[in-house]
C-alpha cells in the first residue's frame, strides 16, 4: 500500500495482523479526497430535521446550496426545514462586515414564515471576518419572540464531529424552558433518529404499542416546542450515539435523566431497544407488550427473509458509513442475511467502537477510520467484496468497480430501521447483489 | 399532513436568498479542471467545501470525482494556508501521481489573503521531486460570483498559464463553456466530420462520463493535454460558447483578484487568436451561426450529414409547432443555459414568460433582448433570482411548462406544472449527464422532449385519455 499517503497508516489496520489501536478522530491529512465535511455539516445534520424552525446559513451561497433538502428527514408538518436559506454574503460584506444583513434577512424571513425558532449557522467565512453573530441573534431573539440560536459552526474549527457537539449545545439551549409542563408516566425522548424516510414513526409506533410515551424526538420530525418539553422525559434513548450521547450526558447531569444507547437496525438491536426500554421501566406488563410485539414481527418477517438469505448466503460485503455505532449494527444485520463483512470503516468512529468491530469481525476484515476513494476501492478490490454499503459518495466507486451498493446514509429513501426496515434491507441488497447487470462488468 | 410554504407575493423582496438558484465558484473552477488530462484539483479550503462538491457533482455526473481538499485547520486559518497547501500538493503528488495540480481557492483562502500563486512558487522552488507537474491556479472566492464565474475562471487561468506563441497553424480553439459531456462528444464529433483540427477547452466528456473499470483508476483517462492547451496561441481562431461568460457583475466587487478575461479573451489580446464569440449552438438559429462560422474558418461546406439533420429538425418542426405554440414556459438556471434556451423556445414558438437566473452579470436582460426577435422585448429576464422566487412567480402566473435543471422539480409538483428537465444539475434521473442540447441533434432531442411533455400533460389530464396526438 506504498502509494496511500503515509501519514494514514495507522488509520487502517486488518484484523488478525494488526494489534495496535487505530488512530482515529484526527482531523483529514491535507490533500486527501476525504469522505468527511466540516464542522458545520454536522451541526447541519442534526438539526435539520427541526420542521418547524427557520435554518438561516450565514456565508456564501456555496455551504447553503450544497445543503438543500438533502436529508431524507421527513416531517408530519411544517416543511420550512426543506428550504435552503442563506444571506449569500458579497464580497462587500465580506470587507466590511455582514451583521445588517443577517439581521435584515433573519427579520423578513421571521415575518414571513412565522417558525417557531431560528437557528443561524456560522460558516467558515464568518468565523474570519468577525460578524458578532450572537449579538444579532439576540437582538431578534428581543425584538420577534422567539429563540434565535446561533450555531457557531465555522467549518474550519474540528471536524464534523464537533459540529454535533455544537449542535447539540444548541438544543440545550431549548430544552427545559417550557416549565409549565409535566409528562405523562413511562415517557422517553428518543434522540439521534432524523426519521429518514419515516423510520421515526415506525419507532414511536413501536413504544406506543409497549405504552411508552414520546415527549420529544431529536430531531425526527422534530418541533420546537416538543424540545422545549424535552427535560420532563424519564429517559432518554440514543441511537447513533456519535451525534447525539453529548446531550444525553448533559441532561443526565443537568435534569438527572438516565439514558441507554441503542440502534434500530437489524432484528436483535431492533428488539434490544424495545426490551431495554421495558427493562428500565421495570414494568412487566410492558415487558410482556415487547415480546409480544417483538414475537409477531419476528414471525411475521423471518419467513419473508429466508428467500433473500438463500441468495445472499457467503456474499461478502464492504461498510463505510458516518458514524460507527451504525457500521456495527450492519455487520449484525448482514449476518443475519448470512453475508460476511470484509471491509468495515467510519468517517467519526471512537477508539471502543474500533475495537468491538475488531471482535466482532473475522480474521482478514480491513478496519479503517477516515478513508478515501483510492482506499477504499483498493480494499474492496483486496477482499473481493460483492457489495458495498456507504453514502452518496462511495456509490459511483462500487458501480465503476461492478459490485452492488446500498445506500445507508442521510439521504436514502427506504427506511431500514426496525422489522420492515430490515426487510426493505435485505430486499435492497438482494436488488443490487443479484442483479444480472454485473455479468457484464467482470 | 404536509404543509406547503406560505404563499408569498413574488415582488416581496427578502435580503436572504431562498434556494439559491446557482452554485459556488470552487464547483466550477473544479468542472472545468476535470477537463484537462491527469489533472487533480485541490480545493484551498476548508474540508467542507471540497466534500459538498464533489458530493453535488457525482450527483449528476454518477461518477467517482476525486477533488482533494487543503483542508484547513484552525492554525491554517489564523496562520495562512502555506503549510497546508504544500502538503496538500505533496500528498495529492504521492497518490495520484498527475501530469497537473490545479488549485482552487475558496472564500476562506482568499478572505484569509492566501497567495496561492507565491505557494506554488515556493512548492517549486524547495521540492526535491525531479518530475513536478504542471500546476494552474484559479481565485473562486465565491463571494464575487457563482460556479459560472468559477468555471471561466478556471478556463481563462489554464489558457493563462500554458498557451504559447508562435507560429499560426491551422487549428482552432474551442471554449464549449460548462455543457453536458454528451454535448462534448458530439461537439468533438461534429468538428471530425468538417474535418478541422481543434483543441477543445475544457474536455471533461471521459474524464466525468467513464466507461466501466477493470481496475479503479485514480486518475480517469480523458482530458485535454497540457500540450495542446499549448497550442492555443497558435490557433486561426478561437470559437466561444456564452456571451455573457464572466462578465459584470451586479454585487459590485470590491478586491480584484480575479482574471475578469475569458481564456478566449485573453488568446485574442496575447496572441491575436481571432475569437467567434456565439449564444450555445441550440436551435437552429443558433446552430446555422455556428456552422456558418465553421465554413468560414475551414472553408470547407457543412457535411452534408449535418445538412440532412438539419432538414429532419425542421420537417419536425413542423408536426409538433402546433402542440407548443404559444405556451408560456419558464427558464431558469445559468446565464448563457438560459440566454440560449430561450432563443431556441422563442424561435419554436413558445412564449418564454420568465427567464431567470441565480447569476450575477446584469447582462440577462440584454443578451434575451438581442437574441430573441420574436417576442424577446415581453420576456420577462431575471438576474439574482432563486427557486423560491421563481415558485412565487410561478403561483402568480401559472405557465405551462418549465425548462431547466431538476432542482425546480419541487415547483412542477407543487403546482402541477410539467418540466422538461436540462442543463445542470440533474440530480433525481439517471442520465443527466448524456442529455445532448448542442447542434441540430441536441435540438432535435429537446424539440422532441419540449412537444410531448406538452402533449403527455394533455394526455394525462385528459378525462379519456387518447390513442393518437
Ligand atoms: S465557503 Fe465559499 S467556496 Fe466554500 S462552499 Fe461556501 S461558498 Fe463555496
Ligand atoms: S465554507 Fe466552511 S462551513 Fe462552509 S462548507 Fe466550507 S468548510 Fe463547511
Amino acid at each position: 500500500m506504498d502509494a496511500f499517503i503515509n501519514d494514514r497508516q495507522n488509520s487502517i489496520l486488518t484484523k488478525g495482523k494488526d494489534n495496535a489501536a487505530i488512530a482515529c478522530g484526527k482531523a483529514s491529512v491535507a490533500g486527501s479526497v476525504s469522505q468527511r465535511a466540516c464542522v458545520f455539516c454536522g451541526s447541519r445534520v442534526v438539526l435539520y430535521p427541526i420542521a418547524d424552525a427557520l435554518h438561516l446559513i450565514h456565508g456564501p451561497v456555496g455551504c447553503a446550496a450544497y445543503t438543500w433538502d438533502i436529508r431524507g428527514s421527513l416531517s408530519s408538518g411544517p416543511q420550512i426545514h426543506r428550504l435552503s436559506f442563506t444571506t449569500d454574503l458579497k464580497e462587500k460584506e465580506v470587507v466590511f462586515g455582514g451583521e445588517e444583513r443577517l439581521y435584515k434577512a433573519l427579520i423578513s424571513l421571521i415575518d414571513t414564515y412565522k417558525p417557531k425558532g431560528a437557528f443561524v449557522y456560522a460558516t467558515c467565512i464568518v468565523g474570519v471576518i468577525g460578524d458578532d453573530v450572537e449579538a444579532v441573534c439576540r437582538r431578534v431573539t428581543r425584538e420577534k419572540g422567539i429563540d434565535v440560536i446561533p450555531v457557531m459552526s465555522e467549518g474550519f474549527n474540528g471536524t464534523k464531529k464537533d459540529g454535533y457537539k455544537i449542535a447539540c449545545g444548541a438544543l440545550s439551549k431549548l430544552i427545559g424552558t417550557d416549565t409549565s409542563f409535566e409528562a405523562p408516566e413511562h415517557s422517553i425522548n428518543i434522540l439521534g433518529d432524523f426519521n429518514l424516510a419515516g423510520e421515526l414513526w415506525m419507532l414511536a409506533e413501536y413504544y406506543k404499542k409497549m405504552g411508552v410515551n414520546l415527549v420529544a424526538a431529536m430531531t425526527g420530525d422534530g418541533r420546537v416546542d416538543d424540545i422545549r418539553k424535552a427535560h420532563k422525559a424519564q429517559l432518554n434513548v440514543v441511537q447513533c450515539s456519535g451525534s447525539m450521547i453529548g446531550l444525553a450526558k448533559e441532561m443526565k447531569e443537568k435534569y438527572g435523566i438516565p439514558f441507554m444507547k441503542v440502534s434500530y437496525f437489524g432484528i436483535e438491536d431492533m428488539s434490544d431497544a424495545l426490551y431495554e426500554v421495558a427493562k428500565f421501566f421495570k414494568s412487566e406488563e410492558m415487558m410482556e407488550k415487547a415480546r409480544k410485539l417483538v414475537t409477531e414481527e419476528i414471525s411475521k418477517l423471518l419467513p419473508q427473509l429466508a428467500q433473500y438469505r438463500e441468495k445472499l448466503e457467503g456474499k461478502k460485503a464492504a461498510i463505510y458509513v458516518g458514524g460507527a455505532f451504525k457500521a456495527i449494527s450492519l455487520v449484525k444485520a448482514l449476518r443475519l442475511l448470512g453475508m460476511k463483512t470484509v471491509v468495515v470503516g467510519s468517517q467519526t468512529g471512537n477508539v471502543d467502537d474500533y475495537n468491538l468491530l475488531k471482535d466482532m469481525c473475522d480474521d482478514g476484515t480491513i478496519i479503517c477510520d477516515d478513508s478515501n476513494p483510492n482506499e477504499l476501492s483498493e480494499f474492496v478490490k483486496q477482499t473481493g467484496a460483492d457489495l458495498f454499503i456507504g453514502g452518496v459518495k462511495e456509490r459511483p466507486i462500487a458501480y465503476k468497480l461492478g459490485l452492488g451498493f446500498c445506500d445507508h446514509n442521510h439521504e436514502r429513501k427506504e427506511a431500514l430501521a426496525g422489522y420492515e426496515g430490515m426487510l426493505n434491507f435485505a430486499k435492497e441488497v438482494y436488488a443490487s447483489v443479484c442483479s444480472p447487470v454485473w455479468q457484464f462488468m467482470k | 399532513m404536509f404543509e406547503n410554504a406560505p404563499i408569498i407575493k413574488s415582488t416581496k423582496e427578502f435580503t436572504a436568498t431562498r434556494n439559491a438558484c446557482k452554485l459556488c465558484a470552487p464547483l466550477g473552477a473544479s468542472v472545468a479542471f476535470k477537463g484537462i488530462r491527469g489533472c487533480v484539483p485541490i480545493i484551498h479550503g476548508s474540508q467542507g467545501c471540497a466534500t459538498y462538491i464533489r458530493r453535488y457533482l457525482i450527483s449528476h455526473f454518477k461518477e467517482p470525482v476525486d477533488i482533494a481538499s487543503s483542508n484547513f485547520t484552525e492554525e491554517a486559518t489564523v496562520f495562512g494556508g502555506g503549510a497546508n497547501c504544500d502538503r496538500a500538493i505533496t500528498n495529492v503528488i504521492g497518490q495520484y501521481n498527475p501530469e497537473v495540480v490545479a488549485l482552487t481557492t475558496t472564500c476562506l483562502s482568499e478572505t484569509i489573503g492566501d497567495d496561492v500563486k507565491m505557494y506554488i512558487h515556493d512548492y517549486k522552488k524547495n521540492s526535491e521531486l525531479k518530475d513536478l507537474p504542471a500546476f494552474v491556479t484559479a481565485s473562486t472566492p465565491s463571494y464575487q460570483g457563482s460556479h459560472m464565474d468559477g468555471f471561466h475562471e478556471a478556463v481563462g487561468a489554464a489558457i493563462k498559464a500554458f498557451a504559447k506563441g508562435g507560429e499560426k497553424g491551422t487549428h482552432i480553439n474551442i471554449f464549449p463553456g460548462f455543457v453536458s459531456t454528451e454535448d462534448l462528444r458530439q461537439l468533438k464529433y461534429l468538428l471530425s466530420d468538417f474535418g478541422i483540427e481543434f483543441v477543445m477547452l475544457p474536455d471533461y466528456s471521459e474524464t466525468l462520463d467513464n466507461p466501466i473499470w477493470n481496475t479503479y483508476k485514480r486518475i480517469p483517462e480523458g482530458g485535454t493535454p497540457v500540450s495542446a492547451i499549448e497550442t492555443c496561441g497558435r490557433a486561426a481562431a478561437s470559437i466561444e460558447f456564452g456571451t455573457i461568460l464572466n462578465s459584470g457583475a451586479l454585487s459590485g466587487r470590491v478586491k480584484n483578484t480575479k482574471l475578469s478575461a475569458t481564456g478566449a479573451e485573453y488568446l485574442e489580446k496575447e496572441f491575436e487568436v481571432k475569437n467567434y464569440r456565439m449564444p450555445l449552438p441550440i436551435g437552429v438559429k443558433n446552430t446555422d451561426r455556428f456552422f456558418n462560422v465553421l465554413e468560414e474558418i475551414s472553408g470547407k461546406e457543412m457535411p452534408i450529414r449535418y445538412l440532412t439533420e438539419r432538414g429532419r429538425l425542421i420537417d419536425s418542426y413542423a408536426d409538433g409547432h402546433k402542440y407548443i405554440f404559444g405556451k408560456k414556459a419558464v427558464v431558469y438556471g445559468e446565464e448563457d443555459f438560459v440566454v440560449a434556451m430561450t432563443t431556441f423556445l422563442d424561435e419554436i414558438g413558445v412564449e418564454v414568460v420568465l427567464a431567470a437566473t441565480g447569476g450575477e452579470s446584469g447582462n440577462l436582460e440584454d443578451q434575451i433582448r438581442a437574441n430573441c426577435p420574436e417576442r424577446g422585448e415581453q420576456i420577462l429576464a431575471k438576474n439574482m433570482f432563486d427557486y423560491e422566487k421563481i415558485r412565487e412567480w410561478c403561483q402568480e402566473n401559472k405557465p405551462d411548462l418549465l425548462v431547466g435543471n431538476s432542482k425546480a422539480y419541487y415547483i412542477a409538483r407543487e403546482l402541477d406544472i410539467p418540466i422538461v428537465r436540462c442543463g445542470f444539475p440533474i440530480h433525481d434521473r439517471i442520465g443527466g449527464q448524456r442529455i445532448k442540447h448542442l447542434g441540430y441533434a441536441g435540438t432535435q432531442d429537446l424539440f422532441d422532449q419540449v412537444v410531448n411533455t406538452m402533449i403527455q400533460y394533455k394526455q394525462d389530464h385528459s378525462p379519456v385519455g387518447y390513442k393518437y396526438m
